[in-house]
């Protein structure tokens, strides 16, 4: 069966006024039908420009170098801007945002906003204008019933403001599966949110991925999220998979020297807080060999000089490190 | 600050606007030097009255057959040093009111803001020649009435200022660690709110020598036989549309001048509102 | 600990905003804090939890003097410094800093940190402008940035750098007391990392005690000496570290650390223990707060506000139902099963 998503050797650069700025350097991934994989990375690991990079709405300053993004076997980078926002965006690629409060506009109510993107994006099944209408608005209603939103009837006619965190956050999913996609992606969705709403909406997702028949694409930071959601996991570091695998696999027993220390850093497991030294490469020069190397405690003379390629671990993860080769 | 520079050096019309207020500026200071008839200030040639612009008179001469290139250029001095005493006078008047405002709250900001918004709600030049009216037509009750009618506008911005930023974090860091009112107000606050207040100043500038201009036109500003851009304007009336040169570079001074401080004062709001030095 | 205690609160309560109209519509003020109590001891780290809106922040700023209480007591080293004008407050709790959530945005951005630092010293009355620059120095040293940061502006600092230098601002003004409100909130892994370290170093060094408000449990329970789990405006579970997170007994004790995702792999499935979200702190109801979202909840509990009691020795809970709350928890025993 072919992977809803597979992106490979994906390379995107951005010009800046220092210089060409290598963000995304070697990005592989691959998301199986009805799967939940997790994306970790810390800040400046080119997480955004992933995103950005698969719904195709990288800024005008950047450039694909090389790669290919393959979704439910095409292949997106292939795709005119037109094609992209008629028969991707939206109708087969949902989005949940950070920040949900953000994410809507604050002068429209919310159910405007929402039959505004079914209007353009939502397949029409044969019918027209106020037909039409009315479908999207029962298919709203009963999506929001599924999400728990108190009054789903009248939540439509409310304005963002009036909900909490929690409930923009569950308006947002339902924007996003308003459309029937195959795949969605999540940029840390639950990080603006309590712990208890986090783990509604934690629950809520899982459940959604099985009822709606969706791909899960989630962006975090986070190793806990991870360790409750994900099925797989892939690790990025200075815009490249270091390690990619089942998340159970992974969490048991990290093969990457980062993935190690990453989660060596985590509460949960640190035994004393000593952190990676070092910091990550700058996008604008980027060092020859393995860049974690400067900061790797196994490094060998052989890592500094040429890419370390791509191995398979005792895990069974995808390692990018010389001593899985 | 090299930032800001840098960004204004992009703005093309920003920077037209500097080459305006920079080449206004050495034109008011040297004046007197530039000027081929610096004594026409005052003098007068009855024998060479209301001659078109020539080689000799690139403006041509006025009603008394005074050269107009040289008294535009001495008018440039006369303007500019109104424009920066009604500002500045202004600003000692509406900033300090706008920081106590902002930062003390209660009935004394309730009283200080109601009084801004009753003069703000005045339009500006019927309560300036109101004042002039009743002070006797002269340059200094001219200033002293756009002086008092200017100042609200800088109570508003520095009250908004001031009570963002009373509220911002790093306020109330220093708070925390046990800094008085006084340090926070001025060495804190007044720095901080200060970007906005130069972007209108900037304009205001620009703004007032246009109403002194009008004030001079209406005859409550400059009186004969200053080398005034809007007295000139006012003499002219009698010998349009004949002598056209006499109403049209007094004019064009104005114009360009108003325009040089304007596009100037545009830039750099567009550089001081998106932040940049918070940009992160 | 059987010392006297370096800071007691006493039932303290906490009124915020609020507004009685004078041209303007009156606005009714929020209890953020109610009767609070609660020991801090030399040279522990006690660890104030609760999600947003639950008051940890108020009480924090309540403590260090920026916030008035309204009602109840605060000792510091057995003084009372409690029922003071704000500045005054501050005056006699300097021995209290606080280290703000955003460490970048609680600098100011004109002015290059070396001033800022300086600053401080200057407003505590050290004079001797040498005297200040050593001590400056000296301190960004202490906590890991090279002397030479001084020189340079808030922006130029990544957020690590930043949290370094709050902490070595207010660690100038020697205080006794630190609060931190989320000192690592928004970091990544790997910073956060050499922040908690930092925080543990500086502890030692500079013999502090510390105040910890966070909503990261993960931390919290690596962290902390004593937990005191807040919700609206209530300590609703009071104990050490190790009885907090091994026997949780308060049921929104309970249902928070279910939900907090940790990494000691446990799938996210099963009913969820909570229902709905926070309730808003405007809103004044009788009885137990918790009432609404309680999974063990009996209509008594409508009736009358459960006080903070002991269950064990040094492990308090406010719940009426506590004795069948405790034994559920020795059988559903979330704790437990995930330290297994």
């Amino acid at each position: 069966m072919i992977p809803v998503l597979s992106v490979r050797g994906l390379k995107v650069s951005i010009r800046t006024d220092e210089g060409n700025a290598e963000i995304l350097d070697d990005i592989g991934l691959t998301l199986e039908r009805g799967r939940i994989l997790g994306v970790v990375g810390e800040s400046g690991c080119g997480k955004s420009t992933l995103i950005r990079s698969i719904m195709g709405i990288l800024p005008r300053a950047a450039t694909v170098d090389a790669g290919e993004i393959w979704f439910e076997g095409e292949n997106l980078l292939a795709f005119s801007e037109a094609e992209l926002n008629d028969g991707v965006r939206s109708s087969r690629v949902g989005f949940i945002p950070q920040d949900p409060l953000l994410a809507l506009n604050p002068v429209f109510k919310v159910g405007a906003q929402m039959l505004e993107i079914m209007r353009w994006h939502a397949p029409d099944n044969g019918l027209r204008g106020a037909a039409r209408r009315r479908a999207h608005v029962e298919r709203l209603v009963s999506l929001l019933k599924r999400m728990q939103v108190p009054d789903p009837e009248t939540a439509l006619e409310r304005y963002p403001h009036q909900f909490s965190g929690g409930q923009r956050q569950r308006l947002l999913i339902a924007a996003a599966l308003a459309c029937a996609p195959g795949l969605v992606i999540a940029d840390e969705p639950t990080t603006a949110l309590d712990v208890t709403t986090q783990h509604q909406i934690l629950l809520l997702l899982r459940e959604l991925v099985a009822e709606f028949g969706i791909s899960l694409l989630f962006v975090t930071h986070d190793f806990g999220v991870v360790a409750e959601l994900c099925d797989d996991l892939c690790v990025i570091y200075a815009g490249q998979t270091v390690e990619a695998g089942a998340v159970q696999a992974i969490l048991d027993a990290p093969s990457h020297p980062y993935t190690r220390a990453l989660l060596a850093c985590h509460p949960d497991r640190a035994t004393t807080f000593l952190g990676i030294p070092g910091s990550v490469p700058s996008p604008l020069a980027r060092p020859p060999g393995c860049l974690f190397a400067p900061r790797c405690i196994d490094a060998q003379a052989l890592c500094l000089t040429g890419r370390p390629p791509q191995g398979q671990a005792r895990s069974g993860a995808e390692v990018r490190c010389v001593k899985f080769a | 600050m090299s930032p800001i520079l840098r960004k204004l050096s992009r703005d093309l019309p920003a920077m037209l606007g500097l080459g305006i207020v920079l080449f206004v500026l050495v034109i008011a200071i040297f004046g007197p030097m530039l000027a081929p008839y610096p004594e026409d200030a005052a003098a007068s040639h009855l024998t060479r009255r209301l001659k078109p612009p020539s080689a000799a008179f690139p403006f041509g001469t006025d009603n008394l057959g005074r050269d107009i290139f040289s008294r535009v250029i001495l008018g440039a001095r006369g303007a500019l040093s109104i424009a920066l005493t009604v500002v500045s006078t202004a600003m000692l008047i509406g900033v300090p009111l706008g920081l106590i405002a902002g930062y003390r709250g209660g009935w004394v900001s309730e009283g200080i803001m109601r009084v801004t918004d009753v003069v703000l709600a005045i339009p500006q030049l019927v309560l300036a020649l109101a004042l002039a009216q009743l002070m006797s037509p002269s340059l200094e009750s001219a200033m002293l009435a756009l002086s008092l009618t200017y100042w609200p506008y800088f109570t508003r911005i520095v009250y908004a200022e001031t009570r963002r930023l009373s509220a911002s974090l790093f306020v109330d860091a220093l708070r925390g660690i046990g800094a008085g009112s006084g340090r926070i107000v001025f060495l804190h606050i007044l720095p901080n709110a200060l970007s906005p207040v130069i972007v209108r100043a900037t304009i205001g500038l620009g703004f007032t020598i246009l109403v002194a201009a009008v004030l001079g036109f209406l005859g409550m500003g400059a009186t004969p036989p200053a080398p005034d851009w809007g007295l000139a304007i006012a003499e002219s009336r009698t010998y349009l549309p004949r002598a056209w040169w006499y109403a049209t570079f007094p004019g064009l001074a104005i114009l360009i001048t108003v325009m040089g401080f304007n596009l100037l004062g545009d830039g750099l709001r567009d550089i001081v509102d998106p932040r940049i030095r918070r940009s992160r | 600990m059987t010392a006297d205690p370096l800071l007691t609160l006493r039932d303290v309560s906490v009124r915020l905003g609020g507004r009685k109209g004078f041209l303007q519509r009156t606005i009714l003020p929020v209890q953020a804090v109610k009767q609070v109590s609660l020991d801090l001891h030399s040279g522990e780290i006690l660890s104030l939890v609760g999600e947003s809106g639950c008051g940890k922040t108020t009480l924090g700023r309540t403590i260090l003097g920026l916030q008035r209480e309204s009602e109840g007591e605060i000792l510091l080293e057995g003084r009372r410094v409690s029922g003071l004008a704000p500045e005054a407050a501050r005056r006699a709790r300097s021995i209290v800093q606080y280290s703000h959530q955003d460490a970048g945005a609680a600098l100011d951005p004109w002015w290059s940190i070396g001033r800022t630092l300086e600053e401080g010293l200057k407003i505590h009355g050290v004079r001797n402008a040498s005297e200040r620059h050593d001590r400056v120095a000296a301190m960004l040293q202490a906590v890991g940035l090279d002397p030479t940061s001084a020189r340079r502006y808030p922006h130029e600092f990544s957020g690590g750098q930043l949290r370094r230098l709050a902490l070595a601002r207010v660690l100038l003004l020697k205080p006794r007391v630190l609060i931190l409100d989320e000192p690592t909130s928004g970091l990544d892994m790997s910073v956060q990392a050499t922040v908690l370290n930092l925080l543990l170093e500086l502890r030692e060094r500079f013999s502090l005690t510390y105040l910890f408000i966070s909503h990261d449990l993960s931390v919290v329970e690596r962290l902390s000496d004593r937990v005191a789990i807040m919700y609206l405006g209530r300590i609703v579970e009071l104990g050490t570290a190790k009885t907090v997170f091994g026997q949780p007994t308060h049921p929104y004790t309970r249902t928070l650390l279910a939900a907090a995702p940790r990494l000691t792999g446990r799938r996210a499935s099963g009913p969820s223990l909570v229902r709905g979200d926070p309730p808003n702190p405007r809103l004044i109801l009788p009885g137990c707060s918790f009432f609404d979202r309680c999974p063990i909840a009996e209509p008594a509990c409508r009736q009358s506000t459960p006080k903070l009691q002991p269950v064990a020795g040094d492990h308090d809970v406010a719940c009426h139902r506590a004795e069948m709350a405790g034994e559920e928890g020795q059988t559903a025993s979330i704790g437990a099963k995930r330290r297994a």
